[in-house]
């Protein structure tokens, strides 16, 4: 089986990676982009079975600092 | 006084470290992150400053789950005195040992440069060396040094007079200018400026000296 896991910036917390994308969209002429986020997805290839718990243990204990960022576990 | 330095793959500021450890009077040994265990009866651990795996996932993440650090969170949780420089300081608040985040600088750029720090607190074996309100000039070479924490995190951290050093000029975006913060029992410090770069006239400065005299002059003492 496999999942996906988003990890992102909390709301809230300053994302200077993504203001630069924003202002680098804006030179290229896009227009109306008023705000841009910059997370990383990362793909688990895991036993079959594995619990969504598990999966919650991973992203709790390495897969996101929580003290900034949030996650979202998707299976596939 | 017996001091350990921790050495990660990526690490690359363990040796300036243990020469400012030795200069100081300490017996300074280096530890591999894979070893399991500290040398006997160390009283002082100092995670140095680089890229330990090469700031993979986030800066000290990967170093945090490494066996050694298993052995660093005991320690600490024994009263042992723990110092984290720059790298060091990432990856202990990625263990848990220190609260707070330390995210990408705000300005993008990876800041390297010598800048005037203040101590903020002489309450600590890290900062007895100096009077609170001193300015001392410490080398910043950081990209990722954006110190961040939660408001009531800060305001803890505040109230405590837990925050060691703040910079004069904010270089990376850290809230309340903040370059340093000391754990609850005061014994776990870790700092983004390099006090290791300032302990010889060769350095430009020598600023960071008081720092590691008076640690290793309190625990040589304890």
């Amino acid at each position: 089986m496999k999942a996906r896991v988003h990890v992102m910036l909390k709301n809230g917390v300053l994302d200077p990676q993504g203001e630069a994308v924003r202002h680098a969209l804006g030179n290229l002429g896009f227009d109306g982009v008023s705000g841009v986020r910059q997370g990383k997805v990362i793909e688990l290839d895991l036993a079959d079975g594995t619990s969504e718990d598990t999966i919650t243990d991973m992203c709790e204990k390495l897969l996101a600092n929580t003290v900034i960022e949030s996650y979202r576990v998707e299976l596939l | 006084m017996r001091a350990a330095v921790i050495v990660f793959p990526g690490s690359n500021c363990d040796r300036d470290m243990a020469v400012a450890l030795r200069a100081a009077g300490a017996d300074v040994s280096m530890v591999w992150h894979k070893d399991p265990d500290l040398p006997e009866s160390v009283d002082l651990v100092a995670v140095p400053g680089g890229f330990s795996f090469g700031d993979y996932l986030r800066c000290g993440a990967i170093a945090a789950q490494s066996p050694i650090c298993k052995a660093i969170v005991a320690h600490a949780a024994r009263g042992g005195y723990v110092l984290g420089v720059c790298n060091g300081f990432q990856v202990l608040t990625e263990s848990g040992l220190l609260p707070g985040a330390l995210m990408r600088n705000a300005a993008l750029k990876f800041v390297c440069k010598t800048l005037d720090l203040k101590v903020e607190t002489s309450s600590s074996a890290f900062t007895e060396g100096y009077n609170a309100g001193d300015l001392v000039a410490f080398p910043v070479a950081h990209h990722d040094g954006n110190y961040t924490a939660d408001p009531d995190t800060l305001a803890r951290l505040e109230a405590d007079e837990r925050i060691a050093f703040r910079y004069t000029q904010n270089p990376n975006g850290s809230v309340a200018d903040i370059a340093g913060v000391l754990s609850d029992n005061r014994r776990v410090l870790g700092m983004m400026p390099h006090p290791e770069r300032a302990v010889d006239t060769g350095h430009g400065g020598t600023d960071g000296q008081a720092l590691f005299r008076g640690l290793i002059g309190q625990l040589a003492n304890a």
